[in-house]
């Protein structure tokens, strides 16, 4: 049987070697539930072995009923008739199947039906669910809709939504773009306005580009205060699917054809606020996106996986001038490029997973005031702060990193086939245009990197590539690759120091290289600790060295050229003169 | 209205993903170098018996004669929705024909409380007899319906069934109790859900737990619903002459092992004589008849 957990020795290798006890404790606090929920663990060994359990089975569901019904998905397309949309038929059939199998809850607390997973292990099982169908993410890989349910909302809200969502019988979605608000969602203006009669909020308005805006159950973006501009101006609202939202058509687009993105008018529809007003771009929203952001990284890294093995299993085959293709120096390049890209964005991408995790349930545990009574939760208190920043400034990082990697190997890998990878007989066409998906929505790499950037100019990411330096050290890591992280990452003070010297101007011009720069150093810390347990790894980790490094210092002289051209000379640069 | 309904389930060699040494030399199957697991037909048999659960309400048990080991293939069946599982294992009853088996499995059945259904996949694939379920509807005296593909109504004393036929199907109607075999096309067997396999991956034998399960060990685990109930011979009054090698008349002849090969071939005139010919000759071979 084929399956996308155990064929994948990278994710095998994470669990059995990733220390999780802290988060696993926390995320069960303390395994108070193994008393009253018999799917609940006793203690760490039993949640790891769910975990693996879990993801075993969902492996298999992957690679044997989803993926074998992808090219058809994306041929047949979700459609949309008389107001109606409909997936297609393998969409329908993987849906009931994850549904069956309790997967549509995977990380809702107990109480309502769901897993209770820690966000980890949730980016592992997008990953494999992409790797099979990349449009089914948006339907699987959405369910911080309902996370975002959990976290805000009033108890019989989350008690009369959350359980459906557990039972796959609704999917959700975030209405949060509009005609003229797409990465600027300051300026969103779907109107809600407050019916004292009725005690509701009723929406009106439009909403463009809406990922399963067909959805039963939409997260809406609204100006609740009419006369406030901008972001104070907006709150949360909940609306089931009526007819006082119409879907007005759908998309069409270059991949992701499972996934229906919808064009939605919202005429008086009856809302629920979420949590308090004002405060739904700033709060809700960001919380909601960074959880999609996360899930888009995991998305591209399955999208990725899928390229590469496709790559990997016909250069291994295809003969010419007399030998296996592999055997070429430049497609060896190819092929050992792509999977160190996917090896480093699937570390950071789970480094990112664990800081959301332990930021969240830290934050979580401490408001419920359960913290201080747990092994060790004072001790783990201190930490909060840090695992937040570091949630916060991991999160667009990991989404950028992957995603434009994402990108890159799908072109690559079509490289690797050359004629044939063009053709629709292989599916790495369309992998390539799934991909191209992943590096726009939930934010594109641009908007990635500006939420990024203060976290590389105020040194939060230098002070962690630090402690993972004296970390590192202190395990015995090879010296030489040391030295080697520790110049690279003199390169990006040097550029983050000049950059902090120039305007403001200059600075959001080099913001992408920054962050880029200072994205390559931690991920070279990050292939340290695993550099030391295998013969492979270590060669990932030198490869990344020689070949990633110097891509560093690149950087670094970019910005310290001051080069103004975009800034000053951008007529005479397009001819316009 | 709650139906009792038994699935019996076997556990086989995964007989479908060959590797390199599934067969020995002597051509039988090499069990050892097989993943184990539950034979497809018999998931197709549970899914519909699940699915009855789900639409009028009933109580699944998977039932399972078979080797310690085969407690695994009854977990897999708690996995995907059964309630409660049996396994009857006892030496004796080792190298079981179908004749056997099925009188084993009908005194297991019987001691299981009568069901209002009983639910056999069509066939193993590692025998591939299909002779289990209606060996075992005769032994228990119940109406059979075999080849099912679809039970198009059901109520507590009647079914009204879509069985296959060669080039067609047939609807039949029949009372309950009832003995029905499914075939691969009835349903997609679900997957595991992924709560029950949390739960019930705890789920034991007496004969798996370690050293000499006490009797508290085995009340905590039925007090969770987690004990997989184990019979043996004498629990479900069996014959013991009727069991195992000595209740099986079918003896293995010889085992031959066919390779198929491409030499083969032959060139067929195309004319009327040439088309005689070969008609002839397949059917001197047996090949039709």
């Amino acid at each position: 049987m084929a399956n996308f957990f155990t064929d994948n020795q990278d994710i095998v290798d994470f669990l059995d070697h990733a220390d999780l006890r802290d988060l696993v404790m926390l995320q069960e606090r303390a395994y108070a539930e193994a008393d009253t929920c018999g799917y609940a663990p006793a203690d760490y060994d039993d949640a790891m072995d769910n975990y693996r359990r879990v993801l075993e089975m969902l492996g298999e569901l992957a690679a044997e009923a989803i993926a074998p019904c992808a090219a058809d998905v994306d041929k047949e397309e979700a459609s949309f008739e008389d107001g109606k949309v409909t997936y297609a038929a393998g969409t329908r059939q993987a849906l009931d199947l994850l549904g069956k199998a309790d997967l549509m809850g995977f990380t809702l607390p107990r109480k309502y039906g769901g897993l209770n997973m820690p966000v980890t292990i949730y980016a592992i099982a997008i990953e494999m669910v992409s790797r099979a169908d990349a449009s089914l993410m948006n339907l699987f890989g959405l369910q911080d809709i309902a996370e975002t349910i959990n976290n805000f909302a009033e108890d019989e809200v989350k008690a009369d939504f959350l359980p459906r969502f557990s039972s796959g019988k609704v999917t959700g979605a975030m209405a949060l773009t509009e005609p003229d608000a797409g990465s600027d969602l300051t300026n969103v203006q779907l109107r809600a306005a407050y019916d004292e009669g009725e005690d509701i909020w009723r929406l009106s308005g439009v909403k463009r580009f809406i990922t399963n805006g067909c959805a039963d159950i939409l997260l809406v973006l609204a100006r609740s205060e009419p006369d406030m501009a901008g972001a104070r101006g907006l709150s949360l609202f909940l609306c089931e699917s009526g007819p006082e939202i119409r879907v007005r058509r759908i998309e069409e687009k270059l991949g992701i054809h499972g996934s229906p993105t919808c064009e939605l008018e919202f005429s008086d529809a009856p809302a629920l606020l979420i949590g308090k007003r004002k405060r739904g771009l700033s709060t809700y929203v960001m919380s909601l996106m960074n959880g999609a952001r996360l899930g888009v990284a995991a998305q591209g890294i399955g999208i990725a996986q899928a390229a590469l093995s496709v790559a990997l299993d016909y250069a291994a085959e295809r003969e010419q001038f007399g030998q296996s293709i592999r055997q070429f120096p430049a497609v060896r390049q190819m092929l050992g490029e792509m999977h160190m890209k996917v090896e480093t964005s699937r570390l950071l991408t789970y480094q990112t997973a664990i800081a959301v995790d332990m930021a969240h349930n830290l934050e979580r545990l401490q408001k419920s005031g359960e913290l201080k009574d747990l092994p060790g939760g004072e001790k783990l208190a201190h930490d909060l702060r840090r695992w937040r920043t570091l949630a916060r400034a991991l999160t667009p990082i990991a989404k950028y990193y992957a995603t434009e990697m994402c990108n890159e190997v799908a072109s690559t890998a079509i490289q690797v086939l050359a004629g044939s990878g063009y053709m629709k007989d292989y599916e790495l066409e369309r992998l390539y245009r799934d991909a191209r998906i992943t590096t726009i929505y939930e934010g594109t790499t641009q908007i990635q990197h500006n939420a990024a950037i203060g976290y590389v100019l105020n040194g939060t990411l230098e002070g962690e590539c630090q402690r993972l330096h004296d970390h590192l050290s202190g395990l015995g890591l090879d010296p030489a690759m040391l030295e080697a992280l520790a110049e690279a990452r003199q390169w990006v003070l040097e550029a983050v120091q000049y950059a902090n010297e120039q305007d403001s101007d200059f600075r959001d011009q080099e913001t992408g290289r920054l962050v880029e720069a200072a994205t390559l150093v931690y991920n070279g810390y990050l292939l340290g600790e695993p550099a030391m347990r295998s013969a492979h790894r270590r060669a990932l980790a030198e490869n990344y060295i020689d070949e990633v490094l110097p891509q560093v210092r690149m950087r670094r002289d970019q910005v310290l050229s001051g080069n103004r051209t975009y800034l000053d000379r951008m007529p005479e640069l397009l001819g316009y003169e | 209205m709650t139906l009792e309904i038994i699935v019996c389930v076997k556990q086989v060699p995964d007989t479908e993903n060959l590797s390199g040494e599934a067969m020995k030399e002597d051509g039988t199957v090499n069990r050892s170098a097989l993943p184990a697991i539950v034979n497809p037909e018999d998931l197709n048999a549970l899914e519909m018996a699940v699915q009855i659960k789900e639409a009028h309400g009933a109580r699944v048990t998977a039932l399972s004669m078979g080797p310690p080991r085969a407690a695994e293939a009854l977990r897999e069946c708690l996995y995907r929705g059964a309630d409660r599982a049996i396994l009857v294992t006892d030496r004796r009853t080792a190298a079981s024909d179908t004749l056997a088996t099925s009188y084993v499995l009908s005194r297991a059945v019987r001691k299981a409380g009568l069901a209002d259904l009983v639910l056999c996949g069509r066939q193993a694939i590692d025998g591939d007899t299909a002779q289990i379920g209606p060996q075992l509807a005769e032994k228990l005296g119940l109406p059979q319906f075999t080849y099912v593909e679809e039970i198009r109504k059901i109520d507590g004393h009647s079914l009204e069934v879509k069985r296959s036929l060669d080039g067609g199907y047939e609807v039949l109607r029949g009372p309950l109790p009832a003995l029905l075999t499914v075939t691969s096309s009835a349903n997609q067997p679900r997957p595991p859900s992924a709560k029950r396999l949390m739960r019930y991956k705890k789920a034991l034998a007496p004969c798996e737990c370690p050293g000499e399960a006490s009797e508290d060990a085995l009340l905590g685990l039925r007090a969770r619903g987690l004990l997989i109930d184990q019979w043996d011979a004498d629990d479900i009054e069996a014959d013991i002459s009727a069991c195992g090698g000595s209740g099986s008349p079918t003896r293995v002849k010889k085992i031959e092992s066919v390779k198929l090969q491409s030499e083969g071939q032959k060139q067929v005139e195309p004319s009327r004589e040439g088309l005689g010919a070969l008609v002839e000759e397949l059917s001197k071979e047996h090949i039709f008849d």
